[in-house]
């Protein structure tokens, strides 16, 4: 291959870059990335870069030497609008087209957002300059902030504007917080933390529609007006000055329609990022690999090396097979989880107690543990994660 | 200076977190005492509690692993040293020689917080 082509520029798009070299691929390497800035790194958004703790400086992926090093060439600010893998070209939305004989695709999500009139004062949270225009707002002295969704990215902006001394309503239409990622017993432990904190945690409805607040007049920028109100789905109203919506993300494949790929909610690849079109292959957050469409961190750092040797060597030489992980800070507490959990496995806790927010606990299904999860326990977390990946080694 | 602990109570795979500014880990790793800047490089998490093997230490958040030796990160997603401070031990208790610069510590607030129990 003279020339590979990859196609974003966040984690997975940088690691598979890193990946290349490291495997001594030294023809032409193109990175296309639809933001302005250099490879950065997401988690800290909802986090610590929301609270001012830390600056966007901080979150590079790559310093300058190692932009050096990689010798690709970026082509940042621009989105690929087409792929058409016969004629192996790259279409940006500028008006290029790229040659190409390799392309890895790392595209990764966009957030879901609300049907209706765009608000001003309504925010997702994906990119810098997301988080960037939600800090800018939360700076201006105390305001009532909305979370729609008490996943993840919900629930750590709502911890974040607490500690800004913000007055936050979380609403979310499971019976629970993060339910379908941790079972009853561990969401009953999330849903505590919001509490815990003043923070007001309504569940079990869902929004009906956001509406403008009628005593302000329009807003110059955009002419958009402001947003004041949120309407639950059971018909009370809430005020809002701020409303984040963090109800989940859907993968960014829409450029791909008619390339061939096949999509069904993510690119459709086997558990070596490899996809049906030679050539092409996927990683992080838009690949739905072996079925499955991981939107985490570790995965969209570690699974580039394995796609990329694929890409190389033309075929699926190996697959990316490590437990899944992810963490999670909120309120002043880690929660990590590892492993695959089943909608029936059974929690147990195994020591600490929730009362005290620290934990480790372990799922289990027919006597087989199969996933563990903590609550500020990173040490013993760790043991248990690491004996779950061997026995899981053991079993395959 | 600024003493860590008693020897005795800093057994072989264990640490001890100092909570000093920025804080530092001290380890017993099989039996050599290392000390190096507790904050992994790469994002907020705590070396004291990491997984320890041989002279290397991973991060418990993201699986960086740091050689205790030098402080080089031996892996991604680390890309920075963590820095490193010579230990002794005298008359039974655990020194760690923390540059003059940086000890801006009295002695009596340099308390010694134990990692995580095993």
């Amino acid at each position: 291959m003279n020339t590979i082509t990859v196609i974003g520029a966040s984690l997975a798009g940088l690691h598979a870059a890193l990946a290349l070299r490291a495997e001594g691929y030294d023809g032409r390497l193109v990175i296309v990335g639809e933001e302005h800035h250099r490879p950065y790194d997401r988690p800290p958004l909802s986090k610590e870069f929301l609270t001012g703790a830390v600056t966007a400086e901080r979150l590079s992926l790559a310093d300058a030497e190692e932009i050096a090093d990689l010798d690709a060439d970026w082509l940042l600010g621009t989105r690929a609008e087409g792929l058409d893998p016969p004629a192996r070209t790259v279409t940006l939305t500028d008006g290029r087209r790229l040659s190409t004989d390799g392309v890895v695709l790392a595209t990764g999500a966009v957030p879901r957002t609300l049907p209706g009139e765009p608000l001003e004062g309504v925010h997702t949270l994906r990119t810098l300059d997301d988080a960037a225009a939600l800090r800018e707002e939360l700076s201006r002295g105390q305001v009532r902030v909305v979370v729609i969704g008490a996943g993840f990215i919900g629930a750590e902006v709502a911890s974040s504007c607490a500690t800004l001394g913000h007055n936050v309503t979380v609403v979310e239409a499971a019976a629970q917080p993060l339910l379908p990622q941790l079972g009853a017993q561990i969401a009953e432990f999330c849903a505590a933390l919001h509490t815990d904190h003043g923070v007001a945690l309504l569940t079990g409805t869902g929004v009906r529609a956001l509406h403008p607040d009628g005593d302000r007049p329009t807003q110059a920028a955009g002419g958009r007006r402001r947003v004041g109100w949120v309407e639950l789905a059971d018909g009370r109203f809430l005020p809002a000055d701020v409303v984040v919506v963090g109800i989940g993300v859907r993968p960014a494949t829409g450029w791909l329609e008619g390339s061939g790929l096949p999509l069904d909610d993510g690119v459709v690849c086997d558990a070596g990022g490899v996809t049906p079109v030679p050539g092409v292959v996927a990683v992080g957050d838009v690949a739905r690999s072996a079925g499955h469409r991981a939107e985490h961190w570790t995965s969209a750092m570690e699974a580039p090396a394995v796609a990329v040797r694929n890409l190389l060597a033309g075929t699926t030489v190996e697959t990316y097979t490590a437990l899944p992980y992810f963490w999670s800070d909120q309120y002043g507490v880690r929660l990590q989880l590892a492993g695959s959990r089943g909608p029936g496995d059974t929690v147990r806790v195994v020591e600490g107690s929730p009362e005290d927010r620290s934990f480790l606990a372990v799922y289990e299904r027919e006597g087989a543990t199969t996933a563990v999860f903590a609550a500020n326990r990173p040490r013993p977390f760790m043991r248990a994660r690491r004996e779950l990946a061997r026995a899981g080694m053991v079993a395959a | 200076m600024i003493p860590v602990c008693r020897l005795e109570d800093l057994p072989e795979g264990e640490s001890v977190r100092l909570d000093l500014e920025p804080p530092i880990a001290v380890f017993n790793a099989d039996g050599e005492l290392y000390a190096i800047d507790d904050t992994c490089t790469h994002q907020d998490a705590s070396l004291s509690e990491g997984w320890l093997e041989g002279c290397l230490v991973e991060c418990p958040l993201h699986a960086a692993s740091f050689d205790l030796r030098t402080g080089r990160p031996t892996c991604l997603p680390a890309r920075k040293a963590v820095r490193t401070h010579p230990v002794s031990v005298l008359d039974g208790t655990v020194w760690v020689h923390v540059e003059s610069d940086r000890a801006v510590q009295a002695p009596h607030t340099a308390v010694a917080g134990q990692g995580s129990a095993a």
